[in-house]
């Protein structure tokens, strides 16, 4: 599919996403961040995105570009390249972080870090903010989200100013 | 016109059969390839391959005396060029007295204590490295061919299970990065294949040689995943996979990685 700027692309598979209600999935939501973890926070999906800020609270872009462009705390460049004109080494796995402003609203952007899995289960996009439904997480990160949700909408302000 | 057509015909055959070849070919390709010349020629060059060195010791150990029974390993398998060749090109192998399988070191360790009467080395020691790149190099140049034992077929089936389970908290599995992404950069590292056909390694991050076991802890922690703990069923599983994935590659023993 061409991507076009200004144009904002279906999720893959839609049918997934409208088949959970909104109430459902706070439900749901809800649930996990009380078995698992107090700092995974509650949120709703509506059609492919959270349209909500998690905590509530809008993130800062400055916060957010250091997160992502850190190895050890958000490790998207891992996978991502970007437009980070002091790093070296960027990965090939993952589409360039350029132009993702454009490409997806807020919300999508939103439910694609916190759980890309929501969209297409096959993703090796982990699940930035979720800890159930994980195998052998190592003691030192069990039960923690790989971002908590200010780190969350950290990045996610960060990504809104790529067009 | 027919004549044209009839030769754009004949072009198209010639590119299909030339096509057939080349998906009937071996695509795989040993981590070797995925190295920059220099690495390479550290490999390929014994005088410099410092894997080498841990072959050395083996040789050393092979032939000296341990335990009770006051046996070397030559003194049963033999002292020649010809010991132990080819050896490690089937294991893991099925260990029909302990009814499971055993990887090479863990066959050493069980000569260790049993036949020779001594205290097992740890896993991951230089000794149990040595021993095991010894007779690894062995089999250096021969392809890898696993053990035929029927039994061995749930630990190879066990072993892929793992393969593609998910793990971690970065929730991803081995196939995920090694089947579906080889070659891909993660940072500035290319994604190889997988291929357990230089074991024990130097590599060049460690500055030393280390096994397989070793190798596969790096990925479990890089997805921060508990470690399997050294020696664990789930590694030899893995391995018994690997080299049944990896069939007919050739052994490079001692192998150097970045």
């Amino acid at each position: 599919m061409r991507r076009r700027p200004g144009r904002r692309r279906r999720a893959r598979r839609p049918a997934a996403v409208f088949a959970r209600p909104p109430v459902l999935a706070l439900l749901a939501a809800l649930l996990a961040s009380a078995t698992a973890g107090a700092q995974v926070v509650p949120y709703t999906i509506v059609a492919d995105g959270i349209p909500e800020p998690l905590g509530g609270a809008a993130g800062d872009p400055a916060r957010g570009r250091a997160i992502v462009a850190d190895r050890q705390k958000g490790l998207c460049i891992l996978c991502h390249s970007g437009p980070f004109p002091e790093l070296r080494f960027m990965g090939t796995l993952a589409p360039d972080l350029a132009g993702a402003g454009a490409r997806w609203s807020t919300a999508q952007l939103r439910l694609r870090i916190v759980d890309a899995a929501r969209l297409n289960p096959d993703t090796i996009m982990p699940a930035y903010h979720r800890t159930d439904g994980l195998a052998r997480v190592a003691p030192a990160w069990r039960d923690r989200p790989i971002l908590d949700a200010a780190g969350i909408e950290d990045v996610v302000a960060y990504l809104e100013t790529l067009r | 016109m027919i004549r044209r057509r009839g030769a754009a015909l004949a072009l198209l055959l010639a590119l299909a059969t030339v096509a057939t070849r080349v998906e009937a070919q071996d695509t795989r390709r040993s981590g070797f390839m995925f190295m920059s010349p220099g690495t390479q020629a550290m490999q390929r060059d014994d005088m410099e391959n410092p894997g080498m060195l841990a072959v050395l010791d083996g040789a050393e150990l092979w032939a000296k005396p341990a335990g009770t029974s006051g046996r070397s390993c030559a003194d049963c398998h033999g002292g020649g060029a010809e010991a132990m060749r080819g050896v490690a090109a089937r294991y893991p192998a099925f260990d029909a007295t302990r009814g499971e399988a055993i990887d090479l070191a863990g066959r050493i360790l069980q000569c260790r204590a049993e036949r020779q009467g001594d205290a097992p080395p740890p896993r991951e020691s230089r000794t149990l490295l040595a021993l095991t790149a010894f007779v690894a190099h062995r089999a250096r140049g021969m392809p890898v061919a696993p053990d035929a034992d029927p039994r061995m077929t749930p630990v190879v089936e066990a072993g892929r299970a793992l393969w593609h389970k998910r793990l971690g908290q970065l929730d991803l599995s081995c196939a995920q990065c090694h089947d579906d992404n080889a070659g891909q950069k993660l940072a500035s590292a290319p994604i190889p294949e997988a291929h357990p056909t230089g074991y024990p390694i130097y590599r060049l991050e460690w500055q030393t040689t280390g096994s397989l076991q070793r190798r596969i802890r790096g990925c479990l922690t890089g997805v921060r995943a508990e470690p399997f703990a050294y020696g664990a069923d789930e590694y030899i599983a893995l391995e018994a996979f690997l080299m049944e994935r990896a069939r007919g590659m050739e052994i490079e023993t001692p192998g150097v990685r970045p």
